[in-house]
């Protein structure tokens, strides 16, 4: 840890929504000194945690002196009416840059909003910026981004999580109130985990994927980080709903998540699955876990231990799956529409190599050339028609097993956030950061990852609920539960 | 599956994907493939003939009775078939690398 001092003037607990709602409404706070609070304090410590890549100063300071002309007359708030909130820069946004991370789209400014994006807008938030993450949302630490790695607030020579580790560190360093990332094989969740923040994973289809630079598409998800359930829930409402733009989201209606989370969680039967509490889980991390599921046991949950015995498949099936729609969507960045076009070029042909070789970073060829030879012909079978029918097994298992429970509890991550470069050269080991959290994103189920205590050195470790499809109440009611638990 | 991808497959599969690796790249590649397939080479262990691939999440959302959108019979989702705004063309061009400003240029296709 860098020093104590610098340590607890970064980590800081941002207000909740409701109480910044209250005192803009009430008078005791405008939008605008709001806004410029949380520039100062970005100022401040964006030097060394290098979790915004651009700000939008000009747009916010607007977007807050609207929310306080509303306020001035009297009139009714929207849900989010001047609450700051950062978002991920893999969600395109107009006004700003949009890099996802690479070097490729350096300087790229979208001609339109992500539908998440706009919806934050509608509900009133004040968007501060755009957020730093590991390269087009390909990594377990963000180190990966060619904007250089974040820090996380808690202990700077520790990686956040990734990949959306800015858009929780922004969160443990009180640089937003609410930030938006997401979450393919556990981006959301294990960052949440790392920094000490909530962090959800909606159902597949719950939020728009529109305007989400695409990674992995049957995987992809946008959900909310905050820094207590309540909020997450929040932003989450805002942010879910169909979309004309995006074929595979759900018309089902939103439920009022934020009113759910507060429900009591007596008789819910949780399950606990033991293949997630086996070789490989670190002791304090465990003992952690075992804290929140004792709390749930005294607030009247059901306890259950379950089996989901094809958990061990879930890595391998994940890289396979991802990497190859990987490799189909990155086939767009080719110079020729937006980004990098390499200057070394002599034909269209060597356009388009060079762009590519010059523009991305070693994480995404890595993914790219894996996925490639996965679809490639003669291993198109043995390894990604072999993948998707073990998907649907893994899926099977969940859908089997929320017959008899209703929500699952697991870690979060099998670690608390490792150092710095620990893991850069053994691309693998980094990839085993998200062994806990890749099964939910195959099945597109949901979940969430609540703080549940922390490590003797301090660091924060997390605890997943996941729940099923469109289930998200009931995820909310049981990290509520850990949460006000270990809070008494 | 087995996992040994020799330098000509790194290759092969480097030019499919459209990236014209440095020399200095191949090899760690090359040996990161070789590591990342053995260890999905477990998935052999499992059984999985007659098992429907599932690519999509929902072909899982039968089990829902009202799961994804305006269902078209056919368990997909699709918006109605009308005219709508589309983006900008100026701002669209505006981040192109080089255009006439209505169209994309690029080298030349085809030599003469």
């Amino acid at each position: 840890m860098t020093d104590t001092m610098t340590t607890e003037k970064l980590v800081e607990k941002p207000a909740t929504i409701a109480e910044l709602r209250r005192a803009i409404t009430d008078g005791a706070l405008t939008a605008t000194e709001l806004a410029e609070r949380y520039y100062a304090r970005i100022a401040e410590h964006n030097p060394l945690l290098n979790v915004y890549l651009s700000l939008t100063k000009e747009q916010a300071l607007e977007q807050a002196a609207s929310v306080d002309a509303i306020a001035a007359k009297g009139d009714p708030l929207s849900p989010l009416a001047g609450i700051p909130v950062g978002i991920k820069d893999v969600l395109v946004m107009q006004g700003a840059p949009s890099t996802a991370g690479s070097a490729i789209l350096k300087g790229y400014h979208p001609p339109y909003d992500a539908t998440a994006v706009t919806k934050l807008k509608a509900a009133g938030a004040v968007l501060l910026g755009k957020i730093n993450c590991d390269e087009f949302a390909m990594g377990s630490s963000n180190e990966n981004s060619a904007y250089g790695p974040v820090r996380n607030p808690v202990d700077t020579e520790r990686v956040p999580g990734g990949s959306s580790g800015g858009s929780a560190a922004a969160l443990a360093a009180n640089l937003a109130v609410a930030t938006l990332g997401t979450d393919t094989g556990g981006s959301i969740r294990q960052p949440a985990s790392f920094c000490g923040v909530v962090g959800v994973l909606p159902t597949y289809g719950r939020v728009s994927r529109y305007g989400l630079i695409a990674f992995a598409s049957s995987l992809d998800r946008v959900g909310p980080f905050a820094a207590n359930v309540r909020d997450a829930a929040e932003i989450l409402q805002v942010i879910a709903g169909p979309d004309v733009n995006d074929a595979t989201s759900s018309s089902r209606p939103v439920e009022d998540y934020a009113a759910e989370s507060e429900k009591d969680v007596k008789g819910l039967r949780i399950g606990i699955p033991e293949e997630y509490f086996a070789e490989g889980l670190d002791a304090e991390v465990r003992a952690a876990v075992e804290s929140g599921i004792d709390a749930l046991r005294a607030t009247g949950c059901e306890i259950k231990t379950i089996s989901l015995k094809h958990t061990k498949y879930a890595i391998p099936v994940y890289y396979l799956v991802a990497t190859a729609e990987a490799s189909a969507n990155l086939a767009r960045f080719d110079g020729v529409r937006y980004g990098h076009r390499s200057a070394s070029a002599t034909n269209l042909s060597s356009m388009y190599r060079l762009s590519r070789e010059e523009g991305f970073g070693p994480e995404v060829k890595r993914r790219i050339l894996l996925g490639t030879y996965a679809l490639s012909a003669g291993y198109y079978d043995a390894y990604y028609k072999k993948a998707q029918q073990v998907r649907r097994l893994l899926a099977d298992e969940f859908l089997t097993a929320f017959a008899g429970v209703d929500a699952i509890v697991t870690p979060t991550a099998p670690t608390a956030a490792f150092k710095l470069g620990e893991k850069t050269d053994d691309p693998l080991a980094m990839y085993l950061a998200d062994i806990y959290t890749v099964t939910a994103s195959l099945a597109g189920i949901c979940g969430v990852s609540v703080p549940c205590g922390a490590t003797a050195e301090g660091l924060p470790v997390g605890m997943q609920v996941l729940a099923p499809h469109f289930g998200e109440s009931v995820a909310f009611r049981v990290a509520q539960a850990v949460e006000t638990g270990l809070v008494k | 599956m087995s996992a040994n991808v020799s330098m000509e497959e790194v290759e092969r599969v480097a030019e499919l994907a459209n990236l014209d690796l440095a020399e200095d790249e191949k090899p760690s590649m090359q040996r990161d493939l070789n590591s990342i397939l053995e260890y999905v080479a477990q998935l052999n262990e499992l059984d999985t003939a007659g098992i429907e691939p599932m690519a999509q999440v929902s072909d899982l959302l039968s089990h829902l009775d009202d799961s994804v959108g305006q269902d078209d019979g056919h368990g997909v989702s699709l918006r109605a078939d009308a005219f709508r705004a589309s983006l900008d063309r100026a701002r669209v061009m505006e981040e192109a690398p080089e255009t006439d400003g209505a169209f994309f240029k690029t080298p030349k296709v085809i030599e003469r």
